[in-house]
């Protein structure tokens, strides 16, 4: 671990804010909120990576368990009292995972995961040749000095409802009239799953292998599917001189919307969760909810936890592929669907494909269907253009 | 699989008890600088009937159980002495009823202050509970049982044990109880007029029994909070300060803060003067009053009231305060330890002093304060030493300061709040002989096999 990281760990001082959103309402770590031991929490995680590196604990299953059950969703670090550490506590975790992957100590499904990429390029072992299919039919022309790469990642082109949001979101984009591409097999997994779980080797190649193929394409603009891919392209590609303007679906849309045709009215109740990578990750809480707010008709209704103090889906961190959480009543995606629920709404919004996934589920788990689905941003927009 | 282990999981889920390293490490210790002792087992249980199945196993196999609420005491109360069952309560956390009229609230053990908070902004809006200066996860019971004081504790009625309108605990022996109103009516009102059993488990440190579900007086929640600081050079001067401040009933909270940080206030004491109203005519005659009351320090210029700027005045109005959380980096370090020390009000400077000099004496930080419990009934004066984790002589002197203002405090007249097993011993000590035997034939009585939390409240 970096020395910058280990000379701080001794500052936490385990008060337990980071367990809670700002408003206290209720646990917002998914690992403690599954978990409840103050092992799993934020806190707990700090003091034992020092045990761990002073050698007063030594490496086990329990202690692998512990750190890649991190989300990485950062209310951690939003709720933090030491300003000192705060920016630095998910990044800590991160670098106690590199530990772990160095000393080929992981999770069976963390190896898996990171095996599938290794051999198969994305984590469903699926040819490379299929990540295009999700277009099928659209005619999205390959990118070719078009204004902006739409990138859709590995949920968007391999699992089912990944796939049926990138066609929605391409949809608009190509009906509003976008200059737009894709890679179709020629994209490669952007790995910011990959980093989060620690393997930073890979991530590097996953990174330069898009950046390469970027630069001979010519891109300068980006659009992402995934907040988690918006997130590597903007933040970390630019470190391994990868420069590009990456936007989210969403920024482009709400830029978009605001000289689009009139939308039709959508009567529907209608909830909007922050996804962390495009929330607390880069401080985008807003485009969705421009979006959602020009749909006449459609009466957005927040949650209590909502923006900095959205609780996450459990996805984050590797953990939509892992399923280190696993199910159950106190796993963060059935809770937050009784929360989003809660609010009377019949729609849950999101805005990234891996909450997409965890919330169908998390609803179906908790026998919601009548009460409540969940429908992605770009969706409930072409809707409103149907009617 | 051992055979506790195994009863305990089918008590309350395999996933809810723990063995391995990683738990019985962090379960061992507290952010304090008390030794660690590690449990044998952790366990979370979800109900009060879990809670007796567990106590009914530890009496069998004879384990020592230790109940834990936020486990934010600092001084160690919920380290396992002897090992056994840490009780970690936090999965029993719902809120149970709102009584809007009668004001109060029943909630579930592990239910934490911030999680009341919050609920009472939502649903009951013009309703609040003294919140303690603990961070948000801190819990109500776990509060309570240790006579916990908080924002409301001068003008609502002095520690937070005092606030207590009922309990649901297990006995040692895991008979479920109910005491207070609720025992005998399906109301949480008050612990009169029925002979008061809810003592019984507060100030014990969880040595007498489980408290599984707390009745908690709430109160008016104002529509507006805003905050006077008096300062004055003289710590002398402080107990009449607050003597006058109270005498008003104009005021909300009264805290004492002297702190040589920043250097613009060193030297200076602080009177903290929290004030609520329901409009700015009211606030503006409470703020009238206060001040009058103060007018003959301000006309002999010996004290005065600061102005506030308002990126100073927004911490000091938020409840619970982050702050006082970020004590524990002054030495860039993780911890800080602290002292209570519950005295008469007429100690106060006496306490300052003390403080000061064992700072010195021990060359470390400190950060010295109080706070007013009921219209000056005492105070709950605080000594905090910061330390730095990761220098073991740095924590030899933050334990070496602690040890010195327990004796400190109990030689000026106060006792010292939440104390520590050695702390305790101190205490038991000074304390009249029969009164601590009559402790022990109630302890014995309720915790015939000595179960709970062994080694507090013990001479030896």
């Amino acid at each position: 671990m970096e020395k910058e990281y280990a000379d701080i760990l001794h500052r936490c001082f385990r008060c337990g804010w980071c367990k809670l959103p700002t408003n206290y309402q209720d646990f917002n770590c998914p690992a403690y909120l599954k978990y409840r031991f103050e092992s799993f929490s934020s806190g707990g995680r700090m003091w034992l990576i020092r045990a761990w590196l002073n050698g007063e604990i030594e490496t086990s299953e329990r202690l692998s368990e512990i750190l890649f059950s991190c989300t990485t969703c950062k209310n951690c670090v939003e709720a933090c009292a030491l300003p000192k550490i705060k920016d630095y506590l998910v990044d800590i975790f991160i670098a106690a995972r590199g530990d772990m992957v160095e000393q080929g100590i992981i999770p069976p499904p963390v190896r898996d995961y990171l095996k599938a990429i290794n051999v198969s390029g994305n984590p469903y072992k699926m040819p490379q040749a299929d990540r295009g299919n999700w277009a099928d039919g659209l005619n999205i022309p390959y990118y070719n000095s078009h204004e902006y790469l739409f990138y859709v990642g590995d949920v968007g082109s391999y699992d089912e409802i990944g796939m049926k949001m990138a066609r929605s979101v391409a949809t608009l984009l190509k009906d509003a009239g976008v200059s737009f591409g894709i890679l179709a097999g020629d994209e490669t997994s952007d790995g910011n799953d990959v980093k989060a779980l620690g393997e930073a080797g890979l991530f590097t190649y996953l990174a330069e292998q898009n950046i390469n193929k970027f630069k001979e394409l010519g891109v300068k603009k980006i659009i992402t599917l995934d907040p988690h891919g918006f997130n590597s392209m903007k933040n970390e590609y630019p470190k391994l001189d990868g420069n590009f303007e990456v936007y989210h679906y969403t920024q482009v849309l709400s830029s978009l919307i605001k000289d689009a045709p009139p939308l039709r009215e959508v009567h529907a109740k209608v909830t909007y969760h922050d996804p962390c990578y495009l929330g607390r990750w880069n401080n985008e809480y807003w485009a969705s909810r421009i979006v959602l707010g020009s749909v006449p008709g459609l009466e957005l209704i927040e949650m209590d936890r909502n923006m900095q103090n959205a609780l996450c889906c459990g996805g984050g961190g590797g953990n939509f592929f892992t399923d280190i959480l696993g199910p159950g009543e106190d796993s963060s995606s059935r809770v937050r669907v009784k929360e989003a629920a809660a609010t009377g709404a019949e729609i849950l919004a999101v805005a990234c494909p891996l909450c997409y996934k965890m919330f169908d589920d998390a609803i179906k788990a908790e026998g919601l269907e009548e009460k409540i689905h969940v429908k992605d941003i770009s969706e409930i927009v072409n809707e409103a253009r149907k009617k | 699989m051992d055979n506790t282990f195994g009863r305990l999981a089918e008590i309350v889920g395999r996933e809810y008890v723990s063995n391995a390293k990683e738990e019985l490490f962090i379960y061992s210790r507290d952010q304090g600088v008390q030794d660690p002792h590690a449990p044998d087992y952790v366990v979370l249980p979800n109900t009060a009937e879990e809670v007796k199945e567990i106590i009914l196993l530890a009496n069998e196999k004879k384990i020592p159980v230790v109940p834990m609420g936020g486990g934010l005491v600092l001084s160690g109360l919920t380290i396992p002495l002897k090992g056994g069952i840490v009780l970690d309560m936090k999965r029993m956390n719902r809120i149970l009823e709102v009584n809007e009229t009668s004001r109060y609230a029943v909630v579930e053990a592990g239910t934490s202050q911030g999680m009341l908070k919050a609920y009472l902004e939502k649903n009951y809006p013009k309703l609040k509970h003294s919140l303690p200066d603990a961070p948000p996860v801190a819990t109500i019971a776990g509060n309570i049982a240790i006579h916990g004081s908080g924002h409301l504790s001068q003008s609502e009625g002095g520690f937070h044990s005092e606030m207590v309108t009922g309990l649901e605990v297990v006995l040692p022996t895991g008979e479920i109880l109910l005491l207070g109103s609720c025992s005998t009516v399906p109301y949480w009102f008050s612990r009169a007029p029925l002979p008061d059993l809810v003592g019984l488990f507060l100030g014990w440190n969880g040595t007498t029994g489980v408290i599984t579900k707390v009745g908690l007086k709430l109160f008016p929640k104002p529509a507006l909070h805003d905050v006077l600081m008096f300062m004055t050079e003289d710590v002398d001067t402080v107990p009449d300060v607050m003597y006058r401040v109270t005498a008003t009933s104009m005021a909300e909270d009264v805290t004492f803060m002297i702190t040589p940080k920043p250097a613009m206030l060193e030297g200076f004491q602080e009177t903290i003067i929290s004030i609520v109203a329901n409009s700015e005519e009211e606030m503006e005659l409470k703020k009238k009053i206060i001040r009058k009351s103060l007018s003959s320090y301000l006309e002999t210029k010996e004290a005065g009231f600061l102005p506030i700027p308002p990126n100073m005045k927004a911490p000091i109005l938020e409840t619970p305060q982050k702050d006082l959380s970020r004590f524990a980096d002054v030495s860039k370090g993780g911890g800080f330890e602290y002292v209570g020390g519950i005295m008469p009000v007429e100690k106060l400077p006496e306490a300052c002093r003390a403080g000061m000099s064992i700072a010195q004496e021990n060359n470390i930080p400190y950060s010295l304060g109080g706070r007013v419990i009921g219209r000056l009934h005492s105070v709950m004066f605080f000594f905090a030493y910061p330390f730095n984790r990761a220098d073991e002589a740095d924590m030899d002197r933050a334990r070496q300061a602690l040890e010195d203002t327990n004796e400190a405090v109990l030689k000026m007249g106060g006792i010292p709040w939440k104390a520590e097993a050695s702390g305790q011993r101190l205490i038991l000590k000074q304390m009249d002989p029969a009164t601590y035997e009559f402790m022990q034939r109630i302890k014995k009585t309720l915790d015939p096999s000595g179960i709970m939390n062994p080694g507090n409240w013990e001479v030896n």
